[in-house]
């Protein structure tokens, strides 16, 4: 019989801390699986943000690094640029990614940093107890929005995709989901496109996913899925905002 | 024929397999597991596809499964 799904030999077997129904466990089976089937294991090295998925280098079957909050596009360019024959990924929140973390990961893309960056969009910070993020939504309650963001005083969303698009550097920018089989089939083929263009040395390579946060946005699992459905999905519109001609 | 297992003892209760399958034979077990969840499970592994789709939406990688 042939195995159709199971674990990827990329993720150790140690068990998630994340919370029920979390979407960052689909995604990091996601990027283990594209490892695997790009067999490169050996060759990966990963840099795991501050934030709920801080305890990545738990998680991933390869070389692991850890960054001070919001740095790991700096650190990954370290990494790479000492060790170019490898594959560089980052794994980062929105707090991490796009608050923080502006400045490097703006700067990462715009110098064409040969890495990978997997951002998850969850709306809200998750690690710290559900602060408002720089992709909270307009009207989205959170601890430090209690009203719902009110976007006269904390300003709109942040689409960060499509701000990183604009810069010569960024080779690959795609905004993904993971609320059913159907966007998760599409996530895996951007999360390989991503690292197939870092392979290339095409320069950065950005994948958006649109996740959820059931514990912080005070939802059920399902409710967050629809919630996410609801929501982010007409505000962060799906797909490649960015690929070379021949990619595609 | 498909084969399908549950880690039923890795597994958190968060039913989001539960909506996806389309022959509607993933449920939820009466029993607990030793993390204190109600495990996921199926109904009629002989109506089981192999589609994969419970599989892919699992946060917590329980799910195996063998065609
Ligand atoms: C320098 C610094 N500032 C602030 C914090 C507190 N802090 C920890 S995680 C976090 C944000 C986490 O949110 P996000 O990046 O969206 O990841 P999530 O937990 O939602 O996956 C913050 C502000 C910190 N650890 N270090
Ligand atoms: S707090 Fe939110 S983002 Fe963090 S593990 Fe729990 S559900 Fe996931
Ligand atoms: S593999 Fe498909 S048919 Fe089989 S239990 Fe999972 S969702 Fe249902
Ligand atoms: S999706 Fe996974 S963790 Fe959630 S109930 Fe189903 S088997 Fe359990």
């Amino acid at each position: 019989m042939e195995q159709i799904a199971g674990r990827p030999n990329a993720l150790t077997d140690k068990e998630f801390h994340y919370c029920p129904g979390c979407t960052h466990g689909i995604v990091h089976r996601l990027v283990a699986e594209v490892i695997d089937e790009l067999g490169v294991q050996e060759e990966a090295i990963g840099v795991a943000p501050v934030g709920c998925a801080v305890l990545a280098y738990e998680y991933f079957d390869v070389d692991m690094h850890e960054a001070a909050h919001g740095r790991a596009p700096a650190v990954a360019t370290g990494v790479k640029r000492v060790h170019p024959d490898k594959v560089v990924f980052t794994y980062q929140g929105d707090g991490d990614f796009a608050s923080i973390g502006t400045a490097e990961s703006v700067h990462a893309a715009s110098r064409g940093e040969e890495i990978t960056a997997i951002f998850i969009n969850n709306a809200i910070y998750g690690m710290t107890g559900g602060q408002m993020a720089p992709t909270t939504l307009e009207g989205q309650k959170t601890t430090t929005s209690p009203y719902g963001r009110d976007v006269d005083h904390a300003g709109h969303p942040i689409k960060m995709s499509e701000m990183l698009a604009t810069l010569e550097g960024a080779a690959y920018v795609a905004r993904v989901s993971v609320d059913s089989p159907k966007n998760i089939k599409k996530a895996k083929k951007a999360i390989k496109k991503a690292f197939e263009v870092q392979l290339a040395g095409e320069g950065f390579a950005l994948v958006e996913v649109l996740s959820t946060c059931p514990t912080n946005w005070g939802l059920s699992p399902l409710e967050a899925i629809d919630w996410l459905q609801e929501n982010m999905l007409p505000y962060y519109p799906l797909g490649e905002i960015k690929s070379k001609e021949e990619d595609k | 024929m498909a084969k399908i297992k549950f880690n039923q003892d890795k597994c958190k209760g968060c039913e989001l397999c539960t909506t996806v399958c389309p022959k509607d034979i993933v449920v939820i077990d009466d029993e607990i597991n030793t993390k204190g969840f109600h495990p996921a499970t199926v109904s009629d592994e002989d109506e089981c596809i192999a589609c994969g789709f419970c599989a892919s939406i699992c946060p917590d990688v329980v799910i195996e499964i063998f065609k």
